[in-house]
């Protein structure tokens, strides 16, 4: 059984100008200790789906349609009896069993309280332990995530850290409390490229040494690559493509996700980069077709009118494209 | 992204080349051992403290070259780019723009300067001016510089301008948050072409943005630099796509340059061992060599550029580091035209 | 599904040409900041009715004085204080004048007041805090210090001391109650410019060569807008209300001109036989300065970029 598993989960958001529909019936699992990339731009819908598997949705924002199960419970709202019960239940989940490693650090950290309290209070919450032993975990935590001096450092304010060390400290709240789950919001847009690569080493580390599944969501391809046994690929609210790290980077099927290739300067080949042309679609209308027909090099007429299923090439590699099915007449046709 | 032929037409009609090309190989800018120094000294008894933000860096860019300057956030990046505007004026040292220095500008000089160097900024939702629709915003450069006599003329132009950087003219209404960040990117750009500048300084103009719409960026930029021969100073972050746009590339750490040369070569065959940690922190999109690729792991962070260490600034993480490093600091030393600033070569 | 496949006609799968593509589309309706705002602020039904009695009152302040058969000053001792009635709807006061006349001449003075208090602070305020933020420096350092030094000055020392010197009208008091109160507004627009120039956006403007004027009101001060008017449209009740104030205690404009705060000084002294003469220059104070609070309110909220 899958440790995660969302089924056609649809999610709007009200806005003044209208219905933004941010995901649009998607469906994926992820799997005891497995690490699964979710690839997007930004409106892509990777953080909104991510959002309201942990119930953190904007008051603007609704699960219209779909589930989401956790360990074989469903932990979508409509499963419970009141909204009550149903935030009781996700407070039990949220940083024990499921956490979060945010992007930006300082908007999740509390700039008046220091570092040590933040820390113990998450792992008090969860477990009633006595202030000095909770200290002891804080101190190992922070020894854990790679934090020199950690002592130290347990007295001082967020504002006293570099955007690394923040990190670290998110991390190390993250893993406090050993989650099953570990969901990373684009963790390491916002560092330079020496830090990224320092905090992606300690999420892999850390990730094996606790045995948890972990969902990093990125609009790089090349942060998956290392990390990630399964990659999602996102694109206006659906999701276009899924397959093994093999499958995407090198047996790639859908334009998108080639398009997505393409736009990484690969210093190991000398390519020229191929942009994909124009911007993401806007979710207040979005295409009644596949979402991608306005920038896809191989758009046909029928895309813009009818979303592709999705195929599958394999037990775990499947593409949504309707290119698929020209193929399939033109074998017909031969044959 | 097309209409490439226009830009150079409109070169020529409105206003013209500004600069007769130079006879001789003088380089559109030459920086000399500039220093940019700040005063962050709290209250009036405590201690003085400076922050060094640039520290005696010279480099030169030649005309229709793409300079690339690399290094982590906090190494002076930035600041040398907008010293190079005047943003901030340079502590120590001279910025020659076509054999000038910029500190001596004045009046007509200094009208001509703003029009030929221009700039395009990191950050695509804070670089436009949220009150202004599209149109006011491209059309604001050419009513400064009197480019074009009627408004009208100048509404068409910014229209066309749209057009080359890829956006629809009947945007020209709008205002900046109604569009994307890749979208603000490109009128910041088609904000610059209105004065059909001679050199633009990009102070990370794709860091903020998506890898699929850097992509854009980047080719929409160099197709620019081929149509009309603009320079770049091109700062940025990211290594791999510095490389890809750059002729050259300096590399920054702390205030200082510590390696310079041909963008391949820097690229291939670093020698500074900075230089050779950043190259081998890129994530680089493909399962099996990622997987492959051992890591120069650099242990710790920028230190504060307020108290440098003495000798060599990268001397704390240095894996190569030796006793000799903290003595001095290392000067640049030219290997056949890749320089680079370390002892242990 | 795979039906459903079948009956699509091969013709649809010609490519599509680059022209039937939708690239940079936007959904989104284009609307400027004030209608944006606009839209908001109808939401706040407090707001708005403060706005619909606002309208009325200056109205009425308008037209009434002109329509009515009475002047403000003129005595019919034979109707001393009578009370309302259909010739003189609100009744008359200790000299038989028409109260709803007097009322609503005071609404002009005690409304214009507050309105050109308001204005003269936005320009000083704005003018000052502006060019102090923008220059910084010594400069910044000594403008604050002017401010420091006039604000440890009483107000009420100001006007006096103004009225003595000018005598008692309606510019003094004017001249009264801004001397000091546009400092709030310039430390305000002070602050406010201090963040915004370091933006990038006004780092553009001085890259393309835009003039200092030209970045400071085109590029800042148009920015902070928001602050600038909900603070403009809370300082008018609070310039009302300091000049009835003044006007109670007998310092302003001079008889038998009438403003709300001298409306109600004078029923004070009927106020055992008469009670409710006070009750309509209270009245009109209190409810216009109440829907101007909530129209300040609206304004703030609908101009807060937070309630985007």
């Amino acid at each position: 059984m899958a440790l995660l598993d969302v089924k056609n989960l649809s999610v709007d958001f009200e806005t003044d100008q209208g219905t933004v529909h941010a995901v649009r019936d998607i469906t994926f699992s992820v799997g005891e200790s497995e690490a699964v990339g979710i690839v997007g731009e930004s409106g892509s819908g990777k953080s909104v789906t991510m959002y309201s598997v942990m119930g953190l949705l904007a008051a603007n924002g609704t699960i219209t349609d779909g589930s989401v199960t956790f360990k074989g419970t469903e932990i979508t709202e409509k499963a419970f009896l009141n909204h009550r019960a149903y935030e009781a239940c996700m407070e039990k989940i949220r940083g024990n069993e499921m956490s979060m490693i945010f992007q930006d650090p300082m908007t999740f950290l509390n700039p008046v309280v220091k570092i040590g309290k933040q820390i113990t209070e998450v792992i008090k919450n969860h477990e009633k332990i006595s202030d000095a032993e909770a200290k002891k975990r804080a101190v190992e935590l922070m020894a854990q995530v790679g934090i020199p001096s950690p002592e130290k450092r347990l007295n001082q304010y967020p504002h006293e850290f570099s955007g690394g060390m923040r990190q670290r400290i998110i991390i190390a709240i993250a893993l406090a409390n050993h989650p099953k789950l570990i969901i990373a919001d684009e963790p390491t847009t916002a560092l330079d490229v020496t830090i990224q690569a320092q905090v992606l080493d300690l999420i892999k580390e850390m990730k094996e040494k606790l045995q948890s599944s972990v969902i990093m969501i990125t609009h790089d391809l090349g942060v998956v690559a290392s990390l990630c046994d399964k990659i999602i690929i996102m694109y206006g609210g659906k999701i276009v493509e899924t397959g093994t790290d093999r499958e995407i980077f090198y047996e790639a099927k859908h334009p998108y996700t080639r398009g997505l290739l393409q736009c990484v300067h690969n210093p190991e080949k000398k390519e020229k980069l191929t942009p994909i042309a124009g911007s993401p679609p806007d979710l207040l209308k979005p295409p009644v077709g596949c979402p991608f027909v306005d920038r896809c090099p191989e758009a046909m007429k029928v895309c813009k009118l009818y979303m592709p299923e999705a195929a599958a090439y394999s037990e775990t590699h499947q593409c949504a494209c309707w290119l698929e099915e020209v193929k399939r007449r033109k074998g017909e046709n031969h044959g | 992204m097309a209409d490439m032929a226009e830009v150079k037409r409109n070169v020529s009609a409105a206003g013209g080349t500004n600069l007769a090309v130079c006879a001789g190989e003088q380089p559109i800018l030459k920086v000399e051992h500039v220093k940019t120094y700040f005063d962050v000294t709290k209250g009036l008894f405590s201690p003085k403290q400076i922050v060094k933000a640039v520290d005696d860096v010279s480099f030169s860019v030649g005309r229709g070259e793409t300079y690339g300057l690399v290094g982590e956030s906090g190494c002076g990046k930035s600041t040398l780019g907008r010293t190079l505007v005047k943003i901030y004026p340079a502590t120590e040292g001279k910025i020659m723009y076509n054999g000038q220095d910029i500190a001596a500008f004045r009046g007509a000089e200094e009208k001509n300067f703003r029009k030929e160097v221009q700039m395009i900024f990191q950050d695509p939702y804070a670089s436009l001016n949220p009150r202004m629709t599209v149109g006011e915003i491209i059309k604001e450069p050419m009513e400064i510089h009197g480019i074009l006599s009627s408004s009208g003329e100048r509404e068409e132009r910014a229209a066309e301008l749209l057009k080359i950087v890829g956006l629809k003219p009947d945007h020209i209404r709008r205002y900046p948050h109604e569009f994307s960040g890749g979208q603000r990117q490109r009128i910041s750009i088609a904000r610059t072409l209105a004065l059909n500048p001679r050199f633009i300084i990009c102070d990370e103009p794709i860091s903020a943005l998506d890898v699929s719409i850097q992509a854009q960026i980047i080719n929409l930029l160099k197709e620019i630099q081929d149509e009309m021969g603009i320079s770049y100073l091109f700062v940025a972050h990211d290594l791999s796509m510095v490389n890809y746009i750059s002729h050259r590339i300096g590399v920054m750490y702390l205030g200082h340059l510590v390696e310079e040369g041909d963008a391949d070569e820097v690229y291939s065959d670093p020698i500074h061992p900075y230089t050779k940690a950043l190259l081998s922190a890129i994530p680089i999109p493909d399962p099996d060599v990622a997987k492959r690729k051992s890591r120069i792991k650099l242990e710790g962070e920028l230190p504060s550029p307020i108290n440098p260490p003495a000798g060599c600034p990268f001397r704390g993480r240095c894996p190569m580091a030796t006793e000799d490093c903290g003595r001095e600091r290392p000067e640049m030393k030219d290997y056949n035209g890749h320089k680079a600033a370390c002892f242990c070569v | 599904m795979t039906e459903t496949k079948e009956i699509l006609d091969d013709s649809l799968f010609e490519k599509l040409d680059d022209s039937e593509k939708n690239t940079e589309f936007i959904a989104m309706e284009s609307k400027t900041y004030f209608q944006d705002a606009w839209r908001c602020f109808k939401k706040n039904k407090l707001a708005l009715g403060g706005l619909v009695f606002l309208t009325i009152m200056i109205l009425l302040a308008v037209f009434v004085p002109l329509v009515s058969p009475y002047t403000y000053d003129a005595q019919d001792l034979d109707v001393r204080n009578a009370l309302p009635s259909m010739e003189h709807l609100l009744g008359t006061d200790k000299l038989g004048r028409d109260i709803l006349v007097r009322l609503m001449f005071g609404a002009r003075i005690s409304l214009s007041v507050g309105f050109v208090a308001a204005f003269l602070n936005l320009i000083i305020g704005v003018v000052y805090g502006g060019i102090s933020g923008f220059v910084g420096g010594k400069a910044d350092m000594v403008m604050m210090r002017i401010i420091d030094c006039i604000y440890s000055i009483p107000s009420m020392l100001y006007v006096i001391l103004i009225m003595m010197v000018f005598g008692s009208n309606i510019g003094s008091v004017l001249l009264g109650i801004c001397v000091s109160s546009w400092i709030g507004m310039a430390r305000q627009v002070r602050t406010q410019v201090q963040t915004l120039k370091q933006q990038e956006f006004a780092l553009a403007a001085y890259v393309i060569g835009a003039s200092k004027v030209r970045i400071l009101f085109k590029h800042l001060i148009i920015n902070c807008m928001g602050p600038i008017i909900v603070s403009t449209t809370l300082m008018v009740p609070e310039a009302i209300f300091t000049e009835s104030f003044l006007a109670f205690i007998g310092i302003g404009i001079s008889l038998p001109q009438a403003s709300w705060g001298t409306l109600a000084s004078e029923a004070r002294s009927v106020i055992q036989s008469y009670p409710l003469q006070i009750v309509w220059p209270v009245l009109a104070i209190c409810l216009t300065v109440l829907s101007l609070n909530f129209i300040g309110d609206g304004v703030g909220e609908a101009l807060d970029p937070k309630n985007r």
